[in-house]
């Protein structure tokens, strides 16, 4: 059991910095990745198996997906620039709070009066940490926080939708440029506009510079009023 | 493995997210940093839920991981809304909510 426990905090730790250090976001994406999945196996170790579960599933699954699909659309906004521009002194500081920070932490936990702490828990059976278990206790005990819960993501997933969505703009954009060859003319975009090379790379490293929307969208009016004149 | 080894992991994760917050300019990476910090949580959380032998700390923990869920569809709908309007992605050059 101690040799998995000091592979898995090892493997996670490792993962933890590699997010904090590495310079490229696709990385430091793949790097929580592994991170969440040593935490899950921690967490097996503590007997929680349905949490772990959850966690390969919802987290290491699905929400790391959605990250990886941001960075690829979005690119590597850190890469042109170098990493610690905010200077040695800020650095220096957020070093030394999170070390401060370690401390206190280990003195709060040193300091408590548990004395469980020092044990590896009582004896629990085979039942503990199971779906069953779990279930039983969210419909029960914490009916009132699972239900908000959801009422919490179902916002969240609303909220979203009003951010991200397109609010005009582009609709434009996508109607075909020379409508008396009666086929669509796909608006201009740079070669690799959101592939993983893209998102590995970012902007500016294998593409050129994506236009500003807003002059090819000027560029755009011009050429179909020459195709059209407006009436 | 005593349950104080796994509180000492949780509090070495929470104080690398915190410098990473604090360091990163990328959003996108804040975000994961702001993981890491709710992942160190979940794990003290799950220490002590064996510590007691019960299981309200697992779910206090499930809750925990749907907040994060949720932190993460806001945070990256800002930052694709961001990227719309052209904006830097970069939280040092985003001031106008600075007061």
């Amino acid at each position: 059991m101690a040799f998995f426990f000091f592979l898995f905090a090892i493997i996670a730790l490792a993962g933890a910095v590699g997010v904090v250090t590495l310079r490229n976001p696709f990385y430091c994406v793949l790097s929580l990745v592994a991170h969440l999945i040593a935490l899950a196996l921690l967490f097996l170790l503590l007997e929680a198996q349905f949490v772990a579960a959850a966690q390969i599933i919802v987290y290491a699954g699905a929400v790391m997906v959605l990250y990886v699909f941001v960075v690829a659309y979005v690119g590597g906004g850190d890469h042109p620039r170098p990493l610690w521009r905010a200077g040695a002194r800020q650095r220096a500081l957020a070093v030394g709070f999170g070390a401060a920070l370690f401390v206190e932490l280990s003195i709060a936990v040193l300091g408590t009066g548990l004395q469980a702490l020092g044990t590896k828990g009582p004896e629990v059976t085979s039942a503990y940490g199971s779906p069953g278990e779990i279930g039983a206790k969210l419909l029960t005990d914490y009916l009132l926080p699972f239900e908000l819960a959801s009422f919490l993501l179902l916002a969240a997933a609303v909220g979203a939708v009003a951010l991200a969505g397109r609010r005009g703009g582009l609709e434009a954009d996508d109607r075909p440029l020379a409508p008396e060859h009666g086929e669509y003319v796909a608006p201009p975009r740079p070669a690799a506009t959101g592939t993983m090379s893209e998102g590995v790379a970012g902007y500016g490293v294998t593409t050129p510079l994506p236009e500003p929307r807003v002059e090819d969208r000027e560029l755009r009016t011009r050429e179909r009023e020459t195709v059209e004149p407006p009436a | 493995m005593n349950v104080n080894w796994y509180i000492v992991v949780s509090a070495l994760i929470f104080c690398l997210g915190a410098v990473g917050v604090l360091v990163r300019r990328n959003p996108l990476v804040v975000l994961l940093c702001l993981e890491l910090m709710l992942n160190a949580g979940n794990l003290a959380l799950i220490g002590f839920a064996r510590m007691w032998g019960g299981l309200d700390g697992q779910v206090f923990a499930i809750v925990v991981m749907v907040v994060a869920a949720c932190e993460v569809t806001i945070g990256l709908g800002i930052v694709v809304a961001l990227y719309r309007r052209r904006l830097p992605i970069d939280v040092d050059e985003l001031r106008e909510m600075q007061g």
